[in-house]
């Protein structure tokens, strides 16, 4: 299949499923209809494409979702409904129903995975295979995730219709939520679905739908802001550069042109919430022609205003960063003072913070006790550097347990070009 | 989301409750075997499971051997070491909690006369990708 036609079976695919659902009130029976449609397609198509894509999948969809309410025995009564009407000829304009799919995919019965498996395979109409592979799992597992979700969707009552005025924020917030958690998957490897590009393909397609809706524009101006620095954030060999290293002649300006757009949009709508903030924050980053010329007074601004929304250890991390910048690292280090150990991060931005301050043996210590924790080792690998560099700067040595760390981690304390264990002569 | 390595040893804690392996019946052999098919049953039913692999007891230490040398293959520098892993389930779950009751249900595995072995379960995450948020 080419990249178009995958597209368009995607994009059509909740259309399908949206019509398929109201026809038989049964999502659960609707969704792997559709589903077995588009393994169909992916099986077929690559040698014989067919002329009319959409046709062809509400046909297929639709023939499928009867084999299946006919072969089940307890649904005769649905049986006689469904063969006296006509499976519609194309999928229904209601847009509104993508909402509606994302939602249901999204209900506050279903665990974050959970939300993210289904709303992968119903809304953004991916194989089972497709996201598996993703999330490096086996396709059974993932296939299995995804009729629990339905089934525990099923079970607590949840219909496929609008929420009750009081609900609509709260349940379309955790929509964002989990948008957001796809996109913060990452990019993954090379013949991989790129959930990066899913999230904001997802986030468009809702953006679209709830235009005069800023908090969910400044999550779409989010993930751009932040996919924009994509091609910097690693270097020739593969390392994670944070961001303020990263040479920027490789950030995507248009793509931050088109961040910054959405943004100010949302922004002009004086509804602030917290992902327009932090879109806000990275967009004053990505303004900066250089880490230098970062505007930290006004992130600082920001970072307090995001407080104000939601109080996290994470934000408040994350604030004390520019607050070193403003007001110097031991103001910084107080406001972080009482954070319990366990937030993560937090000693990576502590071994900043003392960097900061010239104390470069307390730095050192802390970015090995960050990279103890870190669950990344691209991230760990990069915190193991920075104690080698800092340990270098202090000129004392590390002590013995975080020198077996340092080496367990395939590196030595010379400066910035570790040499591996590992090397072959 | 987070993976987690549920690792199983081969004997070495000294708090498990049950005689080695080698005196127990056929019968109890293979209630403790069929237990550790079923917890990989269970983990596919709830959408959890990513590998479950058995290690033979047999094994070597493997060392460059220098420029142009062999390999240098030993039994280990710890002969007596009782600490060999056993095998594992790798989870892919929602939380570290998740991965503890887990774990805690393996370590209920029926050893001789059926009851609980009450054996430590190594659990360890399993390093991802980094976050696309910085």
């Amino acid at each position: 299949m080419t990249a178009s036609v995958e597209d368009l079976l995607r994009g059509l695919a909740p259309q399908v499923l949206a019509a398929l659902t109201r026809q038989t009130g049964d999502f659960a029976a609707a969704e792997d209809a559709v589903q077995e449609a588009l393994v169909e397609a992916a099986r077929h198509w690559p040698a014989d494409v067919p002329d009319d894509p959409a046709a062809w999948l509400v046909r297929v969809a639709g023939r499928k979702l009867l084999d299946a309410v006919r072969s089940d025995a307890a649904r005769r009564r649905r049986e006689q409904a469904v063969a006296s009407r006509e499976v519609p000829a194309e999928p229904t304009q209601q847009t509104d129903d993508t909402l509606l799919l994302l939602l249901l995919c999204c209900h506050p019965s279903l665990t974050a995975t959970s939300a993210v498996a289904l709303t992968l395979r119903a809304v953004g109409g991916l194989r089972t295979g497709e996201i598996a592979a993703a999330f490096l799992v086996p396709e059974a597992t993932m296939a299995q995730r995804i009729s629990r979700a339905k089934r525990t969707v099923a079970a607590s009552g949840a219909r496929f219709a609008p929420p009750a005025d009081g609900e609509r924020t709260r349940r379309l917030a955790l929509v964002l939520r989990v948008l957001y958690l796809i996109f913060n998957e990452g990019y993954g490897g090379a013949g991989r679905v790129d959930l990066v590009a899913e999230a904001i393909r997802l986030t468009r397609g809702l953006s679209a739908l709830l235009p005069d809706d800023p908090e969910v524009a400044g999550l779409l101006a989010l993930m751009l802001l932040h996919d924009a620095r994509r091609a910097a954030r690693t270097d020739a060999r593969g390392r994670l550069v944070p961001l303020l290293e990263q040479d920027r002649g490789r950030w995507d300006r248009a793509e931050i042109a088109e961040g910054v757009a959405v943004l100010q949009g949302a922004l002009r709508q004086e509804r602030r919430g917290e992902y327009q903030i932090q879109a806000a924050i990275a967009a004053l980053h990505d303004d900066a022609a250089g880490a230098e010329e970062t505007d930290w007074a006004q992130i600082l601004a920001w970072y307090d205003e995001l407080l104000t929304v939601t109080d996290t250890p994470l934000v408040r991390l994350n604030r004390a960063v520019a607050l070193a910048e403003v007001d110097g690292p031991l103001v910084a280090m107080d406001s972080i003072e009482q954070l319990d150990p366990s937030v993560p991060r937090l000693a990576a931005v502590r071994g900043h913070l003392a960097e900061l301050a010239g104390d470069h043996a307390a730095a050192a210590r802390f970015y090995v006790e960050a990279a103890r924790r870190s669950a990344s080792s691209a991230e760990r690998d990069h915190l193991l550097r920075r104690a080698a560099v800092a340990a270098e700067s202090s000129g004392e040595r590390l002590q013995r347990g975080d020198q077996t760390v340092v080496q367990r981690g395939v590196l030595h304390l010379v400066g910035e070009d570790a040499r591996q264990d590992l090397q072959p002569p | 989301m987070p993976k987690f390595l549920l690792l199983k040893h081969y004997g070495g804690d000294p708090d498990v409750r049950c005689t080695p392996m080698s005196e127990w019946t056929p019968s109890e052999v293979a209630a403790h075997i069929d237990f550790q098919r079923d917890i990989g049953r269970m983990l596919t039913e709830s959408g959890e499971f990513v590998d479950a692999q058995g290690l033979s007891s047999d094994g070597v230490w493997v060392r460059y051997g220098g420029p142009g040398e062999p390999p240098v293959v030993t039994d280990g520098p710890f002969p007596e070491t009782k600490e060999l892993i056993a095998g594992w389930f790798l989870v892919d779950v929602e939380s570290a909690e998740r991965a503890y009751e887990i774990a805690a249900y393996a370590s209920s595995a029926p050893g001789n006369g059926g009851e609980p072995i009450y054996e430590r379960i190594e659990v360890r995450q399993v390093m991802g990708a980094p976050a696309t948020v910085e």
